[in-house]
């Protein structure tokens, strides 16, 4: 009979390192055999062997390179037995490579996993939920939950996706220089896009998408130290901290929402505004822009607001016209307006939301109805004002939002 | 890992040029055809007679039947094709890029299934 306190230890310590390591003990299986598939059943097998030895034999010194000998192994029956004609040689050189592998080239082979879930040839709405699953670990469930699709669907797209990369032979590379750029691009959005999916929960309660948003922090961490060069990357990692910073400010205890302006400075969390700060100068050393630099330093600029008690509203307003001018959204168009009626008044904020055009998307866009709700009221036409935020109330989904315009649209003045 | 580039594209451009368009048009293939050979990339490549020469069979109610005419009425039809070797997916996409049919059709990269 097995020893229950040792079974117990061991069935943590294979818990731990599962945990720990499972995202790049995939990269690294998933990159030598190019199938991502194929590495998830052969890891989640060697875990299953774990526990059935290490009780018997205790925990190996380096549980992490047994469960990839293990790993690897499963992998290569697998390969045998799809292969009709079976090249016994192949296979063990395959092994001798692997065990070369030191621990040094991990987070490279990670990077180039990153690289492939984000791939053009990929589905781009699929680029998020692939990184989460295939290079974090996270379940198909957790994720459908965080991106509001059903798990089925969620886990078919997954499957799917997979699947063309085995098979329309979709490589484990990190891009070379003349097309990193574009590449990059592509993986820093699916990065922000997780960490959006986290943000949008903002009191923190679904464990979820809390999770989303420390592990897109997480990678963009991990993307700045593999590829210091790359200014985006460090812009990216400096936004998503500056607005990390201020989620225990964003409700009230009551789980009111607070808008940016209201928020207790006090509650923002000061030595990560610093770390955003530092990676912003970091970034801003190569004097390459990027979109995410300029968002970062509108944050900045708003920070800097905060601590001096005046903002310079002429700085965010050309920030926002730089990132009109590179990005052509009209979401940068709409918060130029707002910093525009903060340095010249409500009725110039009006004129540029006006000027926006009449983009449909708009008509369906709440920020679009808030901020001219907010502009309108604060010129005084306050039935156009009720009318705006009744449209911003009908279309906001977050039910802590919905009652802070509520409030708003309340505390307009009597109309006579 | 070998691709198979399916070439698609609007059949009526090409009459539509004159003799001096065509000719470049030609030698653009050519071109592109040498670089492929050059690189030792290209296995085989075809150009196919137009589309209204097809001919479609399928088997409905047990009964096979004969088509005159494409598979599928569109504007873009299958034009030719290119059977390349490229290591990975990334190779295979540089090499249909270059290909001259992107400016002017669509260029499809498709894996072959390996046996």
């Amino acid at each position: 009979m097995v020893n229950p306190p040792n079974d117990d230890r061991a069935y943590a310590a294979a818990e731990a390192v599962a945990l720990r390591s499972r995202g790049k003990l995939i990269a690294f299986l998933a990159a030598q055999f190019g199938d991502v598939v194929a590495a998830e059943d052969a890891l989640s097998e060697a875990f299953v062997s774990a526990l059935a030895v290490w009780p018997q034999k205790g925990c190996p010194d380096n549980p992490e390179g047994w469960l990839l000998t293990a790993a690897r192994r499963k992998l290569i029956d697998h390969l045998r037995k799809n292969r009709e004609t079976s090249n016994d040689d192949e296979p063990e050189q395959l092994a001798d490579a692997m065990i070369d592998a030191t621990n040094d080239e991990f987070p490279n082979r990670r990077l180039a996993l990153l690289f492939a879930c984000a791939h053009p040839a990929i589905d781009p709405a699929i680029h998020a939920p692939l990184m989460l699953q295939v290079v974090l670990g996270l379940e198909a469930a957790q994720i459908a939950s965080a991106f509001l699709v059903s798990p089925t669907a969620m886990a078919q797209r997954l499957v799917r996706a997979k699947t063309k990369i085995r098979e329309a032979g979709i490589p484990f590379r990190i891009p070379e220089r003349n097309e990193l750029p574009d590449r990059l691009e592509s993986v820093l959005d699916s990065i922000y896009a997780s960490f959006a999916e986290g943000w949008a929960d903002a009191t923190g309660t679904d464990p979820a998408r809390r999770e989303l948003a420390g592990e897109a922090i997480f990678l963009a961490r991990l993307l700045t130290q593999l590829l210091p060069d790359e200014p985006e990357a460090w812009g990216l990692l400096a936004l998503m901290l500056y607005a990390e910073a201020r989620r225990p400010a964003r409700r009230t205890a009551e789980g009111e929402f607070v808008p940016l302006r209201e928020q207790d400075k006090t509650r923002w969390d000061w030595a990560m505004i610093e770390e955003a700060e530092a990676a912003l100068n970091h970034a801003s050393r190569s004097r390459r822009i990027g979109r995410y630099q300029l968002e970062a330093a509108i944050q900045s600029a708003h920070v800097e607001g905060a601590r001096t008690g005046s903002a310079s509203w002429s700085a965010i307003v050309s920030l926002y016209d730089a990132l009109a001018q590179l990005t052509g959204s009209p979401v940068a168009l709409i918060n130029r307006a707002i910093a525009l009626a903060d340095l010249q008044g409500p009725s110039d904020g009006l004129a540029a939301l006006d000027a926006i055009g009449t983009d449909p998307r708009l008509e369906s866009y709440q920020p679009y109805w808030a901020a001219r709700a907010d502009l309108l009221g604060r010129a005084g036409s306050l039935a156009a004002a009720r009318h705006a935020y009744q449209l911003a109330i009908g279309l906001e989904s977050d039910p802590a939002v919905r009652e802070y315009l509520r409030r708003s649209c309340n505390d307009l003045p009597e109309t006579r | 890992m070998q691709y198979l580039l399916a070439l698609y594209m609007d059949e009526s451009g090409w009459g539509r040029m004159t003799p001096e368009q065509q000719q470049q048009g030609a030698a653009a293939y050519t071109a592109y055809t040498q670089a492929l050979k050059s690189a030792g990339v290209l296995i085989n490549s075809n150009r196919l007679q137009p589309s209204p020469t097809a001919t479609t069979l399928r088997t409905t109610n047990g009964k096979t039947q004969v088509l005159d005419g494409p598979f599928a009425e569109s504007k873009e039809q299958l034009a030719g094709y290119y059977l390349i070797e490229a290591p990975d997916l990334d190779a295979a996409m540089q090499w249909a890029g270059r290909c001259p049919a992107v400016q002017h059709g669509i260029v499809e990269v498709r894996a072959i299934w390996a046996m």
